[in-house]
């Protein structure tokens, strides 16, 4: 199966009309899979023997016809709880982690039949935008095996790039479904907080995460989006705004025509060239589609970073502290006494950079600090969420790069932490604000030839605006329809 | 700008968070958590006053569950037992506990 | 040199919910290790807490028991520390907006009276438990999440035994609400305590020492006067006091300093994530308040002024919510409250103090109760065999049916007993004569002459009336 040449509804009919089986398509899938992953490391685990199985189960019963993901492979994050099939965050803490008990969100897949392929690599906890951090291996960038895939989706990112699924389950805290799809020329939704229950996620920035799908198209997105979305009483963050049917108003008549969208100066000024040739000419195109383009500033912009490496640290900090060697995952072996099942157990569970976090984090919080960090970064949160309050009073969508630069290359920053952390400027003020963002694929840098992700922004839960104009985006250009050459590229 | 982080400061943090760092680990850290932290140190140019902190994105109020029990399955309470590194009759088991000074709250 | 006492407590009080604060578990921890627990007890990878409505309501009415403010918008925080039995390695309690602040209760000591002031009330998740051996620690979480109250007072106490007035006066008044069994020997009311002494005249407080889980009022005024003295003692000979935890020794009476590791209780709290904030409406205030079951003080004052017992009585029978409620339900099912509270304040507790067990221990019912009065009232049965019934009730059983199955019945039926006052008359001439004479004494040998012939059984009243009339009919 060549996912590159389908997308859901096509791939849908093809196994109700038995044009494939869904077992065919599952075996298929693993042999691309497992021709490819020896260059691109995308998957922690994989679960080819239950997904034929479950693929063959599904033949039996029948593809359920109201069920576009029913018998469809998809892919999981590592860092989202499946029951029975181990699940580590890419962490030595978690290295052999069974869950006794699914996310929601997998629940959901699980009830409309989906096929799971295996656990993506991700960064440890999903802290960092490279996968560099995972405590297993680095995945490779399909479009060039020497760049990074992004992160801390990379695993699911490099896995739609590779046309190993048509979508990929991923999370973002501060850019880590966008910025991936930026690096491999994929759809990326952080749906709006509170859209997705984070019931059996992994928890790293509680007040930032939001789980999301990585895809090939906008529409794919869309409907799978939807599929995993609503309130969960699990999850009493999650919101009981109604789940609009987005997929179903994307079509021949979906325009941005009078749609307002305002493009933020801080969000083009100090784009590499390259990335900014690129987000041009995007902005010019939605011009010529009837939409109007206009220059706005996010003032608060530059405290994104600091502010958001304050917050979501000190909350990973608190989260973390519960992988302590007592009811579950790593022990020391050589613990003598609780002290050191502690110490012990998270100095050699935990990799540098979740080290680095859980110190940022717990120094913010500390006695004496908080005040001038925690409490400080929290005000500055606000003002960057009335920031974009005030930009949507006027308009309909925001709408920059995703990623100042391209996909860079493996090694390049992982000893510069701070240098990695300005990569999520861009994308940090969204996850501070709750809003929902999405990057599509917007074009090929010039320079490095490699992909360059649009990143739109909407209001809260208006995630409809989003895919309408992505969907726009997409279908009158052709950049989503390149594909990287697999095998043999070095 | 000078660092305001202090290698003592950092072996404190490392204690409230219960990890252990090398000595060299220890000098890296600092100088790496110093730039950090300048980084933070951003935002103090920022006037805040009066400006409520902002530390959830949730729409909700008032989220609450009705008290009712509801008691996880035998093969639940079974499977959590089984996760654990160190089980006895139905207890977690962890080496004693040498430092007696904190008891439970 | 003269000083004056001020001592802070801190009180834990376990709710009587269904299921946890932030878990759907059931809060019951005598089962067997871990068998109460959940993947959210356990602070799994991926959990989330939700909060139980029922803890918010409890905590209300707590509030609104010690005449303190509720919060009308409150948040939870995490406050994080490690330890084996704190499964998140945080705990989730209020720190910046307790549910409710400022509220206060009246002591009474040495026939004066004093109200203490409560600084704040919050709701917050109890640990598991840990047991030690001396190689290993053993976890079990049954007890976690169980939701808890923390009630801090006001620097408002100045001895011991204020200290010891407040606790009985804040349990009696939880109690009555219903929410709590506030149990000390129990665990469900826990103590600790600061105290600090300055010499008289001084604005600023003193050093203040610590004291964790006393685990009876008694031990708390021991252990605060102890240190009272000890307090005294140092400074009087020029020593400062060290602020430090102590516990309090039982074998010894005295305090003992614990080991403290320096900078170890750096809880770094901040606003829990998790959890929505809850705001709290006048009207579910209002709400609560009405179902709030009536105070000690509004049922002693209805004791008096509507039952028309003594103050004493009132008193005595209000200590406990159990006895107070098991005495108002006897009066309604027509139980005279004067008797029924000599019942309950005589026989009963001496009953439960011989039995070292509480009213619900035991089978009688308040039904029962007011059952066996109203035999009394109407004649059924003698005081006598009033104490008969006493021991049937006691074990269940229904008066009137265990009274006439064990023939303790009165004769009271005028045409029964009529024939036996004629037959005793005619065999006591003697005496009739005595009775005309004036000679008062003659009644009791007659009465004594039917009640031998009853074998006891029959009315003294009803007998004294027959046989008066008889009398002047001679």
């Amino acid at each position: 199966m060549d996912y590159y040449q389908t997308d859901l509804s096509q791939l849908h009919d093809d196994l109700v009309n038995k044009k494939i089986s869904a077992r065919e398509l599952t075996k298929e899938t693993f042999e691309h899979i497992k021709a490819n992953e020896d260059d691109i490391k995308a998957f922690i685990t994989l679960n080819e023997d239950a997904a034929l199985k479950q693929a063959a189960d599904i033949d039996q019963a029948g593809i359920a016809a109201d069920q576009l993901v029913s018998g469809v492979p998809l892919a999981v994050k590592d860092n989202i709880l499946t029951k029975g099939l181990k699940t580590t965050a890419a962490s030595k803490m978690l290295e052999n982690f069974n869950p006794v008990y699914d996310a929601t969100v997998v629940e959901k897949l699980k009830a409309a039949g989906y096929i799971n392929v295996g656990k993506t690599n991700l960064d440890e906890f999903a802290m960092g935008s490279s996968t560099e951090n995972s405590a297993f291996f680095t995945t490779h960038n399909p479009w060039d095996l020497t760049r990074v895939p992004g992160g801390s989706s990379g695993g699911s990112a490099a896995a739609v790039a590779a046309g190993y699924v048509l979508g990929a389950l991923g999370t973002d805290t501060g850019g880590s479904i966008r910025m991936p799809a930026s690096f491999n020329g994929v759809v990326g939704m952080k749906p709006t907080y509170g859209r997705v229950s984070r019931w059996g996620i992994i928890a790293f920035g509680s007040s930032f995460d939001q789980v999301g799908w990585l895809t090939r198209t906008v529409k794919d997105n869309a409907y799978l989006t939807a599929l995993i979305a609503g309130n969960d009483e699990h999850d009493t963050t999650s919101s009981l705004q109604a789940v609009p049917d987005w997929a179903a108003n994307l079509n021949e008549n979906t325009s941005v025509k009078g749609m307002k969208i305002a493009v933020p100066k801080e969000y083009y000024e100090d784009l590499n060239d390259d990335v900014k040739k690129v987000v041009k000419a995007a902005l010019d195109h939605f011009e010529s589609l009837g939409a109007t383009v206009d220059e706005v500033s996010l003032p608060h912009t530059k405290y994104g970073v600091p502010a958001y490496y304050i917050l979501a640290s000190s909350e990973a900090s608190s989260n973390l502290q519960r992988y302590d060697g007592i009811r579950y995952g790593f022990r020391a072996p050589d613990a003598k006494n609780l002290e050191e099942v502690y110490v012990k157990t998270r100095s050699e569970g935990f990799g540098e950079e979740v080290k680095r976090r859980i110190m940022l984090g717990t120094f913010s919080l500390s006695a004496g600090f908080y005040d001038a960090y925690f409490n400080k970064a929290a005000k500055v949160r606000r003002l960057i969420a009335q920031d974009f309050d005030k930009v949507f009073n006027d308009y309909d969508l925001i709408i920059g790069a995703t990623g100042a630069t391209t996909a860079f290359k493996i090694g390049a920053e992982i000893d510069d932490p701070k240098a990695m952390y300005m990569n999520d400027i861009l994308t940090v003020p969204v996850n501070m604000a709750g809003l929902p963002a999405m990057s599509v694929p917007a074009g090929f840098s010039d320079k490095t030839g490699m992909p360059v992700g649009l990143q739109i922004i909407g209001k809260r839960f208006d995630e409809q605006s989003i895919y309408n104009a992505g969907y726009v985006f997409e279908q009158t250009t052709d950049c989503h329809k390149q594909a990287p050459k697999l095998g043999g590229q070095n | 700008m000078a660092s305001k982080i202090t290698k003592q400061q950092v072996a404190h943090v490392a204690e409230l968070a219960k990890l252990e760092f090398s000595k060299d680990e220890l000098g890296e850290f600092t100088t790496q958590l110093g730039s950090i932290i300048d980084m933070f140190e951003d935002l103090t140019e920022e006037h805040t006053e009066g400006v409520e902190p902002m530390t959830s994105a949730t729409d909700r109020v008032n989220a609450m569950r009705e008290d009712k029990a509801v008691k996880a399955p035998k093969e639940e309470v079974d499977a959590l037992l089984k996760n654990a590194p160190d089980e006895d009759g139905g207890y977690i088991r962890v080496p004693v506990i040498i430092d007696e000074s904190e008891d439970g709250e | 040199m003269n000083f004056q006492t001020t001592i802070g407590l801190e009180v834990h009080v376990e709710l009587k919910t269904n299921s946890k604060i932030y878990s759907p578990s059931p809060v019951d921890f005598g089962d067997q290790p871990n068998a109460n627990t959940n993947v959210i007890d356990w602070g799994y990878p991926g959990v989330l807490p939700t909060l139980n409505k029922g803890v918010v309501r409890d905590g209300i009415m707590a509030g609104l028991a010690l005449h303190a403010q509720i919060a009308h918008r409150m948040h939870f925080d995490r406050k994080n520390y490690f330890y084996p039995d704190n499964p998140k390695a945080y705990q989730i309690t209020q720190s910046a907006t307790p549910i409710a602040h400022d509220g206060w209760i009246e002591i009474e000591v040495d026939g004066k009276k004093k109200k203490i002031g409560i600084e704040e009330m919050h709701i917050e998740e109890d640990a598991g438990k840990n047991t030690h051996t001396s190689k290993y620690s053993y976890v079990d979480l049954n007890r976690q999440g169980t939701p808890l109250i923390e009630i801090v007072s006001k620097p408002d106490i100045a001895s011991p035994e204020e200290a010891v007035a407040y606790l009985e006066a804040l349990r009696q008044r939880i109690q009555f609400t219903g929410i709590s069994d506030v149990k000390m020997e129990e665990g469900s009311m826990r103590v600790d305590t600061n105290i600090s002494i300055r010499p008289v005249g001084s604005d600023q407080f003193g050093t203040k020492t610590e004291m964790k889980n006393i685990n009876s009022f008694n031990y708390v005024r021991k252990a605060l006067a102890f240190e009272e003295q000890r307090h005294q003692q140092v400074l009087m000979s020029g020593g400062h006091i060290a602020q430090e935890t102590r516990r309090y020794d039982e074998p010894t009476g005295t305090t003992i300093s614990m080991r403290t590791k320096e900078g170890a209780d750096d809880y770094r709290y901040f606003p829990e994530p998790d959890l929505p904030p809850v705001e709290v409406s006048d009207e579910w205030i209002k709400e609560i308040e009405d179902e709030m079951p009536e105070m000690p003080g509004e049922r002693r004052k209805h004791y008096v002024d509507d039952l028309g017992l003594s103050d004493y009585d009132a008193m005595v029978l209000t200590q406990t919510k159990e006895m107070s409620d098991f005495f108002e339900a006897a009066v309604k099912d027509g139980g005279d409250p004067k008797r029924v509270a000599n019942y309950l304040m005589n026989d009963v507790n001496s009953y439960l103090n011989d039995k070292h067990i509480d009213l619900p221990d035991t089978k009688l019912t308040p039904a029962n109760l007011a059952g066996m009065v109203k035999l009394i009232d109407d004649g059924t049965i003698s005081s006598k065999m009033a104490k008969k019934v006493f021991k049937g009730i006691l074990n269940g059983e229904e008066p009137s049916a265990y009274a006439k199955e064990h023939g303790l019945v009165q004769l009271s039926d005028p045409a029964q007993l009529q024939p036996i006052v004629d037959d005793v008359l005619a065999n006591n001439a003697q005496s009739i004569e005595d009775f005309k004479n004036g000679k008062d004494r003659a009644v009791g040998y007659l009465m004594g002459q039917i009640m031998k012939q009853t074998r006891g059984k029959a009315n003294p009243q009803v007998v004294t009336q027959l046989l008066m009339k008889s009398l002047k009919a001679k």
